[in-house]
């Protein structure tokens, strides 16, 4: 794992939960949405929430990918975890919001999972045939 | 007698399992995918960035697990708009960690480890705790 490497993980830790967070605070703007009127989906990817939650997913997702290129899907996913640490550690030191014990406790268990995680390979080697659609895989 | 589970639960319950199962689908796809094509850095290297996009975009498997994260992403909105943001976040993203370990051991025969178990039960867990 290169720095650059390392680089790319902050990104998809960082970009995912802010994203998610604008998705969510657009959605509580648009309100509930009924089967009848699925259209109002559509119509809600306007608003500025949403599109800046959409515009942060999308590098999400293009890091995402360059990561999963030569890293497990069982070592990116707990490694960028910490982006939820991240965002709770900036609620607490610079929105000034309270964070109660069992969100601390969270933290904690992130933290470690993280650092279990990182501690081990982040690629399997495999020569077999590709499992699901039984094609040759490229060697890392 | 146990009380009966409310409807809504039996709803908020299937509107999670939705995002869940189409999480997870799409991650191995995407995941069996970024594996059969290679390092990215290096076909950026080969074949430029063009190069490395239409090898993205051009493989099956990873139109099949776009098309499952949208699924997802739709289910995410539309429960978003039904139930509370404190169950539906921490409930889909908390439970999404396992059933990618499990499923990565299975469909990716990747080597998920005692250390990577742990790892997933820890962020599972912490991910419950911090989104509560």
């Amino acid at each position: 794992m290169t720095f650059r490497r390392y680089l790319v993980l902050a990104v998809v830790a960082l970009t995912a939960p802010l994203g998610d967070t604008l998705l969510s605070l657009g959605m509580k703007r648009v309100g509930p949405v009924s089967l009848n009127h699925l259209s109002t989906l559509v119509h809600a990817i306007g608003t500025p929430d949403i599109l800046l939650g959409i515009a942060l997913l999308i590098c999400f997702f293009a890091s995402y990918l360059a990561s999963l290129s030569w890293a497990d899907l069982t070592f990116v996913l707990p490694a960028t975890s910490i982006g939820n640490v991240i965002v709770a550690l900036l609620a607490r030191f610079w929105l000034n919001e309270e964070i109660s014990p069992w969100r601390w406790l969270g933290i904690l268990l992130i933290t470690a999972g993280v650092g279990f995680v990182t501690r081990g390979p982040s690629y399997t080697e495999v020569k077999s045939a590709c499992p699901v659609t039984g094609t040759e895989m490229s060697q890392p | 007698m146990n009380p009966p589970i409310p409807a809504h639960g039996l709803a908020d319950a299937a509107m999670i399992a939705a995002i869940i199962v189409f999480a997870t689908a799409g991650d191995v796809l995407i995941a069996a995918a970024m594996r059969g094509i290679g390092d990215f850095d290096e076909i950026r290297e080969r074949s430029g960035m063009g190069g490395a996009i239409a090898a993205v975009l051009g493989n099956a498997r990873f139109l099949f697990g776009v098309f499952f994260m949208a699924l997802s992403f739709f289910a995410l909105l539309f429960a978003l708009s039904h139930a509370d943001l404190s169950l539906v976040a921490p409930a889909s993203a908390s439970l999404t960690f396992v059933t990618n370990a499990v499923a990565a051991k299975i469909f990716l025969k990747e080597n998920v480890d005692r250390r990577r178990w742990i790892a997933a039960l820890f962020v599972c867990a912490g991910v419950a705790l911090i989104s509560l």
